[in-house]
């Protein structure tokens, strides 16, 4: 009986909480795992705001056509593909307007593209920063993926001319009420290539290879996603590896809800989410534990 | 208990040497089983302390060890040592650029770290775009930086190139601008490194002046890291000596700074030869001592300097002369003094004090000669080096600024017409 009475001293249990209490932060070796700082993010959120500023003032400065880059990089892009895939190779387009056809899949391709390769270089590029300074890294990555929505935004605009031209022009183009999905399409393309890029950011700290691995794995991977082919010309067969992937489903509800031909599964979706839930969180944890020390490795 | 700023508790942090490439990737995987297994690190254990003098036989090194010390709110703790004492590690880890090892750090406030000025300046970007987005990288908040613009374009002294990129700034005013915005930060304890060797002499003064603002009146924690002395011993009013990746010394901040005067040995303070029979003349023993005769190599300028050394002449040469040369550190001869040596006069000892304030803080080397003018060179000995540090002289506000090898203080008249 004596020695549980010691064992439980509120006195000291007091002490205790109340030493804890009057820091106002503790700089330890570990912490935990989920010990995210989302606090100190949002204090920060200036700083995010700024950092896009930044991004889009210094892109175009000095450049005589400035914003329009915005437009001129998806449509040669997709008169390029449309040249050798839709007229050179023949590709199918599922019976739709090539034109509409490549760009739909080109404008949401670059936005997950560019997010992936800018967020994956975060803690190489800004190691100069980063070892100077402190502030909560997450604002680097979200920063970027907060650019790059506004660019897709452009360059959305752009699509939407021409779907409206096609849609006037009275193509076979037939939207339907899926387009309502679209926000919840494009917030999960944006969170898996933020998912992605920051596992990859945590991990190019200290083995450079995989920096080159993931500029042409990025190119290899369009083409497992049906950016430039529906996914309805791959036999059955092998339908199953292009629906692993968790783009896939995102690409073909996009044109399926704007253009009214594809494929729609409300299964394929649910996968792609959870693909991409399950890397975000898993990207947050290694770029968490990563951004501590990274500096010493970097 | 509520008026400890930051607490270090066992502060540890190791590092590995040489290059990542192959290999760390077992190391890595070595290091993860260990974990798993809830063994120790197995290679936390090879770490040596870290004196960058000596070969290690360990590619890990303890960059900073066993650190404990307590910082009081409101003080401001002068954080000296040599290159490689851990000083600048130290910062990292008080700033959360990165992680310690082992051990841990408590704070009480909010800190800021100034470990360089200009931390993210773009250089496409105006200074006023500039000024925010630094702001923001210390740990401002927007409206708090457009509370204090003004006064930051205004202390800056840009004011007219204010909506130019930056790119097309001297470098002057690029640095004046960026200290300028960490000059208004306000947070509880602000960490800076080295920012007061950057622009010139009135804005280092400026720069001074503000800092003395910031941790006087505005009673603020400042842990400053400098290598001028001068700096620290008029900003500080507690020390810490920082040696071999250890803590040295805490203290009050003439005691640290004198003990970090005696625990220089980077110069060679004194010289002894080996007694040669077949030599008749030779300088046996030189060195350099301060007014209680201990040997030393860094001097405080406001200490007085001697140096020493003893002959033996059992020859009989005639016209032997023994003279005595100071050396800049850009190796111009200050002065020469010298002595006639007489015949077989055995062993002598000779001293040779410099008085306080013939020389301003800098690095000298002493050259003694042996010789019969115009004739012959019997020895020379030029292996003694000394500094003087200023450790406060009302010169200290111009920083390295050169204000010239000698301290002659003049007879300066005022006549009033």
């Amino acid at each position: 009986m004596e020695k549980a009475e010691t064992l439980y001293n509120p006195e000291l249990e007091k002490v205790a909480s109340e030493e804890k209490e009057s820091w106002t932060e503790i700089i330890e070796p570990r912490t935990n795992l989920l010990d995210l700082g989302l606090k100190d993010v949002w204090r920060y959120r200036d700083l995010v705001m700024l950092f896009v500023r930044r991004d889009f003032v210094s892109t175009y400065k000095q450049t005589i056509l400035g914003p329009i880059w915005f437009f001129i990089q998806p449509l040669l892009t997709t008169i390029t593909f449309l040249v050798i895939f839709g007229r050179v190779a023949k590709l199918s387009t599922d019976g739709l307007p090539m034109m509409v056809f490549y760009l739909a899949g080109v404008t949401v391709w670059n936005y997950f593209s560019q997010t992936l390769t800018s967020t994956s270089t975060v803690f190489t590029t800004n190691a100069q920063i980063f070892g100077k300074v402190y502030f909560p890294r997450l604002t680097m990555p979200l920063s970027i993926v907060i650019s790059n929505l506004i660019r897709f935004g452009i360059q959305f605009v752009l699509f939407f001319v021409v779907w409206v031209y096609y849609l006037i022009q009275g193509s076979a183009i037939q939207p339907n009420w899926l387009i309502m999905l679209t926000p919840f399409l494009i917030i999960i393309m944006g969170l898996l290539s933020l998912g992605l890029g920051m596992i990859f950011s945590a991990l190019t700290t200290k083995y450079r290879d995989l920096a080159m691995l993931l500029t042409f794995g990025v190119q290899l991977l369009m083409y497992a996603t049906p950016v430039i082919y529906p996914l309805s010309s791959i036999s059955d067969e092998y339908r199953w590896i292009i629906l692993a992937n968790p783009l896939s489903s995102i690409v073909e509800t996009f044109r399926f809800a704007f253009l009214g031909s594809g494929t729609f599964n409300w299964i394929y979706l649910g996968y792609s989410t959870a693909v991409t839930m399950v890397i975000l969180f898993l990207g947050t944890i290694t770029f968490n534990k990563v951004q501590k020390s990274f500096t010493d490795t970097v | 208990m509520s008026n400890i700023a930051i607490k270090v508790e066992n502060l540890g942090k190791l590092y590995r040497l040489g290059e990542v490439g192959t290999g760390t990737l077992s190391h890595d995987l070595n290091r993860w089983w260990a974990r798993m297994r809830g063994k120790e690190d197995p290679f936390a254990k090879i770490g040596e302390t870290n004196d960058r003098t000596i070969k290690g036989n360990s590619d890990y090194v303890w960059s900073l060890k066993d650190i404990n010390f307590e910082v009081k709110s409101g003080e401001v703790l002068g954080i000296i040592g040599r290159n490689g004492a851990g000083k600048s590690t130290l910062l990292k880890l008080l700033s959360k650029v990165t992680s310690p090892t082992v051990g841990r750090i408590k704070v009480n406030g909010r800190i800021a770290s100034l470990l360089e000025v200009g931390t993210g300046f773009h250089p496409e970007l105006t200074g006023r775009e500039n000024i925010f987005l630094n702001g923001a990288i210390l740990g401002m908040s927007k409206a708090e930086i457009r509370s204090k613009f003004d006064e930051i374009v205004d202390f800056s002294g840009v004011e007219r190139y204010i909506d130019t990129p930056v790119k097309r700034y001297s470098s002057g005013m690029y640095v004046r601008l960026a200290f300028a915005v960490s000059a208004f930060l306000e947070p509880e304890i602000l960490i800076v490194d080295e920012v007061l060797a950057v622009g010139d002499a009135e804005f280092q003064k400026k720069c001074l002046g503000r800092m003395k603002d910031v941790s006087v009146n505005d009673g603020r924690t400042v842990l400053f890291v400098s290598h001028n002395m001068g700096a620290v011993a008029q900003l500080c009013t507690k020390g810490l000596l920082m040696k071999n990746g250890g803590l040295h010394k805490i203290g009050d901040i003439q005691e640290v700074l004198n003990e970090y005067l005696r625990s220089n040995t980077e110069n060679a303070s004194s010289y002894a030869n080996v007694d040669i029979d077949e030599k008749p003349i030779q300088i046996l023993k030189a060195g350099i001592v301060d007014a209680q005769g201990n040997e030393c190599s860094s001097f405080a300028h406001n200490q007085e300097i001697s140096i020493y050394f003893d002959l033996k002449n059992v020859s009989t040469e005639r016209g032997l002369v023994c003279s005595l040369g100071l050396q800049d550190f850009q190796e111009r001869r200050i002065f020469t003094e010298q002595i006639n040596i007489n015949p077989q006069t055995g062993y002598q000892k000779h001293k040779i004090t410099l008085p306080i304030n013939l020389l301003r803080p800098n690095n000298f080397k002493v050259s003694i000669a042996l010789h019969i003018p115009n004739v012959k060179v019997i020895e020379i000995l030029d292996c003694l080096t000394f500094e003087i540090i200023d450790v406060g002289s009302e010169f200290s506000i111009y920083g390295n600024v050169d204000n010239g090898v000698i301290f002659p203080k003049l007879n300066w008249l005022v006549l009033n017409e």
